[in-house]
């Protein structure tokens, strides 16, 4: 399936370009004639969406950088500087901050649709990792980005989160010292934060390349989790999943521009409009909301590094996920317990996250003696069992759904599925 | 299924195909216009277009020298001989034509953007075969009114907009 392209150059000069460097015909395969499940839901339109959010990342970020000041002195200005006087930079700055918030909802969605159908499973696992690893880039960019406009949550966010690397046995001062390049976030550190903060995104790039050329070669998965076996089974990208994909582009830019033009600092904290300060902390610090499930983790630690282990260790297990899962089915349609342990897990998210902006020491919903603190704590223990307990353990003893034969019987049923095979082989008879 | 003959009138599908393409297009357009019109000067620097001077400590024949847009403005307060040779030339000797009184509004005050109109670099004052301005990067000479008469400069030092506000204050821009 990862299907050698049908592209025939038809021009002399595609001729030429084509017998000394390929390219037409693979960006032919990639986006053209690659054979696509047919029953595709529109749970796979995210991984689009994600690829057109880096772009418009990409796009947003390199204007603002032609406008942006990485010095400590002047960084909070020049970011006022492009919201007051730049032509639209009002329009790129928030585009570029929310589009960061939209970028990690598509990526989420597009990580959780492969838990719940499976993808993850042989023979896709490299494909999962290069994804991983995507995430966990986009991590460490949207982290560096939040620093650079120099608030108070940029200067104690980075402070909190580079006091992390303390932890490290015997070396954690030094390479804590080293990431600040002084003896506290300053200067030194906002210049490195914004350098890399320009490189990452083009590292992800590459590996979102890499990500697709893995996603070729076995071809996607479906929601059905069986392979597809012959012709009818499949459908060529374009012209049906580009457009597809491109209707749902559509209305998720509609979503991102709801909160750029009506509704832009939502997703931001109003501490951030205050210029950093060293010698005060904001009373009430929290990280972006993306990483608020892994910030609830770390609190609900009692011990210092084993929080920070915690916390790392939450996204590093995610890696693993293709050796822990031992079911042989993919798709959760086809698992009925498993479906209900995904579903809490994914509430379970939202709950984590939900506990990693309130005061861990406050009455849980305001019910009366539950604290925030053990809500997080049962959260944690059922993040990490989701992992290592229910997904090895569950394998082995879940009574799955018989699978169907082929992706065209499930969509077709039988008889239909045997008359358009008859209606096919017909046509290519007459041809 | 419609027969050969339906297909010929442009139908439903083709006038949505090419509504489609044309809404989308212009969609593309109005994304794109912000993205090429942020390189345009931003407020800041519109903010900075027009400067006031103070001329009162220019003496006769000096001369004052003022940012205005990131680039010199050359004030000079010209002797009369200066004026009388800019304005004894014969028009028929300039390269690019224009009177004394084109170039100062007040004889005594020549105002001009002091950027040799060759390639852009900034010309020595009182020097040259016409002791006006000469430009050291490729032998350009200009002329008591900042005229262009020798070497590859294709017209005269640009004179800004500009008005006197009193005797002693100018309003460049």
């Amino acid at each position: 399936m990862s299907g050698h392209s049908t592209y025939v150059p038809k021009s002399d000069a595609g001729k030429w370009l084509e017998e000394r460097l390929p390219i037409i015909s693979l960006m032919h395969s990639a986006a053209v004639s690659m054979p696509n499940p047919r029953n595709l839901n529109y749970w796979w339109v995210f991984g689009g969406i994600a690829m057109f959010m880096l772009i418009v990342q990409i796009v947003t970020g390199i204007i603002l950088a032609m406008h942006y000041t990485p010095h400590a002195d002047m960084a909070f200005n020049s970011v006022e500087h492009i919201m007051r006087d730049v032509n639209w930079g009002w329009l790129l700055r928030y585009t570029h901050a929310n589009g960061a918030s939209m970028f990690f909802v598509a990526v989420y969605i597009h990580i959780l649709r492969g838990m719940y159908y499976g993808s993850y499973k042989a023979p896709r696992e490299v494909l999962w990792l290069l994804g991983m690893l995507i995430y966990l880039l986009m991590m460490a960019t949207g982290f560096m980005g939040y620093v650079l406009p120099w608030g108070q949550m940029s200067f104690w966010g980075a402070t909190v989160i580079t006091n992390f690397f303390e932890v490290v046995p015997f070396i954690g001062d030094d390479i804590r010292t080293l990431l600040w390049g002084g003896f506290a976030v300053d200067n030194p550190t906002l210049n490195r934060f914004f350098s890399l903060h320009y490189l990452l995104p083009f590292v992800i790039l590459g590996v979102v390349v890499l990500h697709i050329w893995a996603l070729h070669v076995p071809g996607s998965n479906n929601p059905l989790g069986i392979e597809p076996k012959t012709k009818q089974d499949t459908m060529s990208f374009h012209p049906y999943f580009t457009m597809k994909d491109l209707y749902a582009i559509v209305l998720f830019a509609i979503i991102l521009f709801y909160f750029v033009f009506f509704n832009p600092n939502f997703m931001g904290h109003p501490d951030n409009y205050i210029p950093a300060n060293s010698l005060v902390t904001p009373a009430h610090i929290v990280p972006e909301w993306y990483y608020l499930p892994f910030y609830a983790i770390v609190r609900a630690i009692p011990d210092k590094a084993l929080g920070v282990a915690g916390m790392f260790g939450a996204i590093l297990i995610m890696f693993v996920v293709p050796w822990l899962d031992t079911s042989k089915v993919r798709s959760a349609k086809f698992r009925p317990a498993y479906r209900i342990f995904f579903w809490i897990f994914v509430v379970n998210g939202l709950l984590l996250g939900y506990l990693g902006q309130v005061n861990t020491t406050d009455d849980f919903l305001g019910i009366h003696g539950v604290t925030n603190l053990i809500i997080s704590r049962i959260g944690t223990i059922y993040y990490f069992g989701f992992f290592v307990v229910i997904l090895p353990v569950l394998g082995l003893i879940e009574k799955t759904k018989p699978l169907p034969n082929s992706i065209s019987e499930a969509v077709l049923g039988v008889e239909g599925a045997a008359e358009e095979a008859a209606e096919l082989a017909a046509a290519e008879a007459k041809a | 299924m419609a027969d050969a003959s339906d297909l010929k009138e442009p139908g439903r599908r083709d006038f949505l195909y090419i509504a489609t393409g044309a809404f989308g297009a212009l969609g593309v357009g109005v994304a794109v216009w912000p993205l090429i019109d942020q390189m345009n000067p931003d407020a800041s620097v519109k903010a900075l277009a027009s400067i006031e001077v103070d001329i009162s400590s220019v003496g006769e024949g000096e001369s004052l020298t003022v940012n205005w847009r990131g680039k010199p403005v050359f004030i000079r307060h010209r002797t009369a001989e200066e004026i009388q040779a800019s304005v004894d030339t014969p028009l028929s000797e300039l390269k690019d034509p224009q009177t004394d009184a084109e170039r100062a509004e007040k004889p005594e005050w020549l105002i001009m953007v002091g950027v040799c109109t060759h390639l852009g670099c900034i010309p020595l004052g009182e020097a040259g075969e016409y002791n006006g301005w000469f430009c050291p990067c490729h032998n350009s000479a200009y002329d008591t009114a900042g005229r262009i008469r020798k070497g590859p400069a294709p017209t005269n030092m640009e004179i800004p907009e500009y008005e006197f506000l009193s005797d002693t204050k100018i309003k460049i821009g």
